[in-house]
């Protein structure tokens, strides 16, 4: 039987999700957006550069924060989302969706001790109080 | 800890508000996102509920001659049917708060922040003379409630029987009704736009807040919070207390000498004011950051390399679209047009440049 979500979190609020083909996309949770608010800048690498698990890799500037991004995979950039780089907004209306903000080809598999989307709600749970 | 509740609370969460904690109350912060808030009060209208600000009346024969002594700015001046801008400061020149004085046909009312309230009641009461001078604070009765916006006028024009708002010019005020509610309607606010303030009775807040916001949805109306507040204000050039105004800051240095009057007479604070006025100890600069990045206070300004000075409001300006930031520097040291740099980050080493600029950073439309 397949899981049936393959997305999985850290906790410092990214995500994953895997596309098949040794690809995967990476974003912030809807989580994180909901707690920084209104996102204004996010500053990423380019496509080319190289991703390492567990390490900063960008950040995203909001109203209220400026927060660091952490890596929840290794692997190579194949495309920045442009269009959430220049309308920063999308990360806040679908932070699982149309703003993803990178797509990576992946560096062997996605690391076992990320969270699965239930495991990752109950941590958000605890770390909003 | 307990934050109070306003009025409005439970009709703010029913709209969908974040709440957080703000002077003391559970105040909103935003409906929808404060980017959208924002900009609805630029190009159409927002609704905001500002309750926790404080109302003091101050009556008796003795009125004027008292709050001529409490404020820099000249009372005197003041017609019935006007308001006022206006600090108090203490004897060194440090400014306990700023406040709106309006001057009503028997008395007067000085509305203060909420941050201030309680400290402000207390510095008031010990400036009294002996007779001749009431003071009621009217904070807990009293809501107030703030259309901002180009459309502000039109929105309301129809809720307001037999009033012809349009007649009311900025910084006057006059009583009247809208939607049945008896309100003072006071055309002054915190954004940089054209708008309404009505002061009312806390009981008939709730019913004007959703009629207005009723009313105005058609109209693209949304009710707004202390998000887009601030980054409105910002833009403005709307010094915020306890960041821009302080104890330690004086209003010359505050670049509101505009609202010292050091020659009305004998005023608290006036002799150190003089001297502040003869040697001004900081200059308060608006920057714009040329690139990326959010200043915030706090952070450092720098010209050369050495430090200069503060940040003491930074946010982004939605309508100017860059960072913005206010602050204290030495006199002389970052001139307008020049170019210095703020601290973006805890890391020291992440600057960006900025450029200095004339407040307000946004004026709007005539």
């Amino acid at each position: 039987m397949s899981d049936p979500s393959p997305v999985r979190f850290t906790k410092t609020h990214e995500w994953v999700r895997p596309e098949g083909a040794g690809e995967a996309v990476i974003g912030i949770t809807d989580h994180a957006q909901a707690q920084l608010g209104d996102v204004i800048f996010l500053e990423l690498p380019s496509a080319g550069a190289h991703l390492t698990a567990g390490q900063r890799f960008g950040a995203v500037e909001s109203v209220k924060a400026a927060s660091d991004l952490y890596s929840p995979v290794s692997g190579e950039i194949l495309e920045v989302n442009q269009a959430a780089v220049s309308a920063p907004e999308v990360v806040n209306q679908d932070a699982q969706g149309a703003g993803w903000l990178l797509r990576v080809r992946l560096e062997g598999e996605i690391p076992a001790g990320l969270l699965d989307p239930q495991a990752y709600d109950a941590f958000a749970e605890s770390d909003s109080h | 800890m307990s934050e109070r509740e306003v009025p409005l609370g439970a009709l703010h969460r029913r709209l969908g508000a974040r709440m957080v904690p703000f002077a003391g109350y559970q105040m909103p912060l935003q409906y929808s996102s404060i980017r959208d808030e924002h900009q609805a009060v630029r190009e159409r209208a927002g609704l905001f509920d500002v309750s926790h600000m404080g109302e003091v009346r101050v009556g008796g024969l003795g009125a004027l001659a008292y709050l001529q002594r409490l404020v820099t700015n000249d009372v005197g001046k003041l017609e019935v049917g006007q308001a006022l801008y206006t600090v108090m400061c203490r004897e060194d020149g440090g400014i306990v708060d700023d406040l709106l004085v309006y001057r009503d046909p028997g008395d007067y009312m000085c509305v203060v922040n909420a941050a201030r309230h309680d400290d402000d009641l207390e510095w008031m009461g010990r400036q009294l003379p002996p007779s001749g001078v009431e003071l009621e604070d009217q904070s807990d009765q009293t809501c107030l409630l703030a259309l901002q916006g180009p459309l502000s006028l039109q929105i309301l024009a129809p809720l307001a029987e037999g009033t012809e708002l349009g007649s009311i010019s900025y910084y006057h005020h006059r009583p009247g009704r809208v939607l049945g509610v008896p309100v003072r309607l006071s055309r002054t606010g915190y954004t940089g736009e054209d708008g309404f303030e009505l002061y009312c009775d806390r009981a008939a807040a709730e019913g004007l807040f959703q009629g207005i916001l009723d009313h105005g949805r058609s109209r693209g109306l949304l009710p707004a919070g202390l998000g887009a507040r601030d980054t409105l204000r910002l833009e403005a050039g709307f010094r915020l207390y306890g960041q821009d105004i302080t104890l330690e800051r004086e209003p010359i240095s505050a670049g509101l000498g505009w609202v010292v009057k050091l020659d009305k007479g004998e005023f608290v604070g006036r002799e150190a004011l003089v001297r502040a006025k003869a040697e001004p100890q900081l200059s308060f600069i608006g920057l714009r950051l040329l690139g990326r990045g959010i200043p915030r206070p706090h952070q450092a300004i720098l010209a050369a390399g050495q430090p200069i000075g503060e940040v003491t409001s930074g946010s982004y300006g939605f309508s100017v679209g860059a960072g913005i930031a206010m602050g204290y520097v030495r006199p002389g040291s970052a001139p307008k047009g020049s170019e210095v740099e703020v601290a973006l980050r805890a890391d020291p080493a992440e600057r960006g440049p900025a450029q200095v600029v004339a407040l307000p950073f946004y004026r709007r439309p005539t």
